[in-house]
């Protein structure tokens, strides 16, 4: 293990290293306990400078209340959920299709469309914007739920096939070369042997799919316009303009927006993470 | 031919071509999806770079747009603000590229096995959590003068209380605090600094998976040979951790250029432009109050995309040496 266990150290050093591991995390997410202050506290605190004391009232209820009540912040909440689902259903079924197709059967295409949906993963999303929104603008799905989702799942599908299909070739070869050999069909195959294998792989990429869609921001802004179908990241910025100088009501909208990330992230932290670092290993 | 021929030469067809045929069923929704809103855009957007167009149709529902060749590119050529972003595209290039370094140095402070370590882990990971809107939020007000933790550490550190005769407090203070991002020198640079934030978390749960992983008697045999600190570091550990390098770079490369969500939230490309980069200049140019501009749009974009491609080649050009290697 590298650097040397601390354990093998002195035990001041070992002192030392505990006492500080806290300090160490409070500055790191001060920013963050810096919000949450913020968003318990009253106008009055902020305005008289009380940024860091201890609150002089406690307002948790009241401010994340207000947020829904004096806003459309439900509406936004709700659209996020209604985009984010069907996305991730989609580009995981989708890939899990495409990457066993990729990753079992040897055919000259197989890299080259591989390398596609790569590519396609990495680019710069402006290059897509006009023709998707003029696209979406045609087809009347501009401004609606049905619009974002579609869009973000075909996106989404790009990196759910990378990994569907490098988790899949790495699954062993023989137990496909005998079902074939025993008879059984193709679509036998990927239903009976490779679906329940990649079972991990697909709890992964769900909760990374639901992070990347909830976090979006540029698409909710390119493809709706009104309030209708806003998801929250665009929902955020609305609210921040109508409460200017609020700022505890800024921070609770805020750390509401950030909530269904988190949760999903704590739990479900070992897919997450074992999601993010393929490939950091070989 | 009779019926039954027919279906017997069809099946023996089929059953022949199978492993031909059967990976493009699997593929094939993926496929269309993929191309309707990614690939088939990609050529569009590039050929609407040489034409203008306010995004109409006329009666006939015939687009409206003109080709006017290079007409986009050269008037780029001769735009401030299209050098502008391009240079804070470059800066942020270069700047963002700190979390590598940064993520490997928090994963190594906290690669140990103590209580709670695990917990640990996870609080410092949260930043990647969050969206980047929330965490250009936290950190518009972070900066802020007057309320953000910015202001009150600079009013603690340089400013005198004092009271004056209506009882109201107010700040005398040696020099004013900063308003980072109202600086046109500054603002980029605070930008990047609270978009580094979420980015060290990610590098630095790479590196720990990395770490992980590295092999332990490569490790013990260094130590026997005298290694330690960074002579361990550079010459045992950091070449087991090239994958994770690989992807720490690649992750942050393409972060870095897609910059859009947190200078949409904290300036909007301003003060007088100053923070702007391409991917905002490009949606700003887009969609504007003035009415929409396509095509100048989409001549931004596919450069921004030209940048790219250089950088996609040569991830791609990897991958493509360690498929061969597997085989």
């Amino acid at each position: 293990m590298f650097p040397r266990p601390i354990e093998h150290s002195t035990p001041t050093r070992r002192f030392g290293y505990q006492a500080f591991l806290p300090v160490a995390l409070i500055l790191w997410l001060l920013p963050l306990l810096a919000i949450f202050m913020t968003s318990i506290r009253s106008a009055k605190d902020i305005n008289s400078g009380n940024v860091f004391g201890i609150p002089t009232e406690f307002r948790l209820w009241d401010n994340y209340s207000a947020v829904f009540i004096q806003s459309e912040a439900a509406t936004y909440m709700l659209n996020s959920v209604l985009i984010t689902v069907p996305t991730v259903a989609i580009s995981v079924t989708l890939s899990c299709l495409a990457g066993y197709a990729l990753a079992i059967y040897k055919f000259r295409v197989a890299l080259p469309l591989f390398f596609l949906f790569v590519a396609g993963n990495f680019i710069p999303f402006q290059i897509l914007m006009v023709p998707v929104r003029d696209m979406s603008v045609q087809t009347g799905l501009y401004d609606t739920i049905a619009g974002q989702f579609l869009f973000h799942a075909a996106f989404q599908t790009g990196f759910c096939t990378l990994f569907m299909r490098n988790f899949i070739k790495a699954l062993p070869f023989d137990l496909i070369e005998s079902a074939r050999i025993e008879g059984v069909k193709e679509w036998q195959i990927f239903w009976y042997v490779v679906l329940p294998l990649v079972r991990p792989a697909v709890a992964a990429l769900a909760v990374l799919i639901f992070t990347f869609v909830w976090n979006d921001f540029f698409w909710a802004n390119v493809l709706t316009q009104g309030e209708d179908a806003k998801p929250i990241t665009a929902g955020i910025r609305a609210l921040n303009g109508q409460f200017v100088n609020n700022w505890h009501l800024v921070s609770a909208a805020s750390l509401l927006a950030a909530m269904p990330p988190v949760a999903m992230f704590f739990l479900m932290q070992k897919h997450f993470i074992a999601g993010l670092t393929m490939g950091a290993v070989k | 031919m009779p019926a039954s021929e027919f279906q017997a030469t069809q099946t023996s067809w089929m059953s022949r071509n199978k492993l031909a045929i059967t990976p493009w069923i699997f593929l094939i929704p993926a496929l269309i999806f993929f191309a309707i809103y990614v690939v088939i855009p990609v050529f569009q957007s590039i050929t609407l770079s040489f034409y203008q167009w306010n995004g109409l149709y006329d009666v006939n529902g015939n687009s409206t747009a003109v080709w006017v060749g290079l007409e986009n590119y050269t008037k780029l050529w001769t735009d401030p603000k299209f050098w502008i972003s391009l240079k804070n595209n470059v800066l942020w290039l270069f700047l963002f590229l700190l979390a590598v370094p940064l993520g490997l140095f928090i994963a190594l402070f906290l690669n140990q096995t103590v209580m709670g370590m695990r917990f640990y882990k996870s609080m410092f990971f949260f930043p990647f959590v969050i969206s980047q809107v929330v965490v250009g939020l936290i950190f518009g007000w972070f900066y802020n003068p007057d309320f953000g933790v910015v202001g009150s550490i600079w009013k603690f550190m340089f400013c005198e209380e004092t009271t004056n005769i209506l009882g109201n407090v107010t700040f005398k203070c040696s020099s004013p605090p900063p308003d980072i991002l109202s600086s046109a020198k500054f603002a980029t640079y605070g930008i990047i600094a609270a978009g580094l934030w979420p980015q060290v978390a990610y590098c630095m749960i790479l590196y720990l998976t990395g770490l992980n992983n590295v092999a332990a008697d490569q490790i013990e045999a260094g130590r026997l040979d005298g290694a330690k600190g960074w002579k361990m570091l550079w010459y045992v550990v950091l070449p087991q951790l090239k994958p994770a390098t690989f992807i720490a770079v690649v992750v942050t490369v393409i972060g870095a250029l897609r910059s859009f969500d947190m200078i949409a939230i904290m300036t909007q490309g301003g003060p007088y432009g100053s923070t702007n980069v391409l991917s905002y200049y490009m949606f700003e140019t887009a969609i504007s109050e003035y009415g929409e501009r396509y095509g100048y749009g989409s001549a931004i974009a596919t450069v921004l995309f030209a940048i790219m491609l250089v950088f996609i080649s040569y991830f791609l050009w990897r991958m493509y040496q360690d498929e061969r290697g597997a085989r």
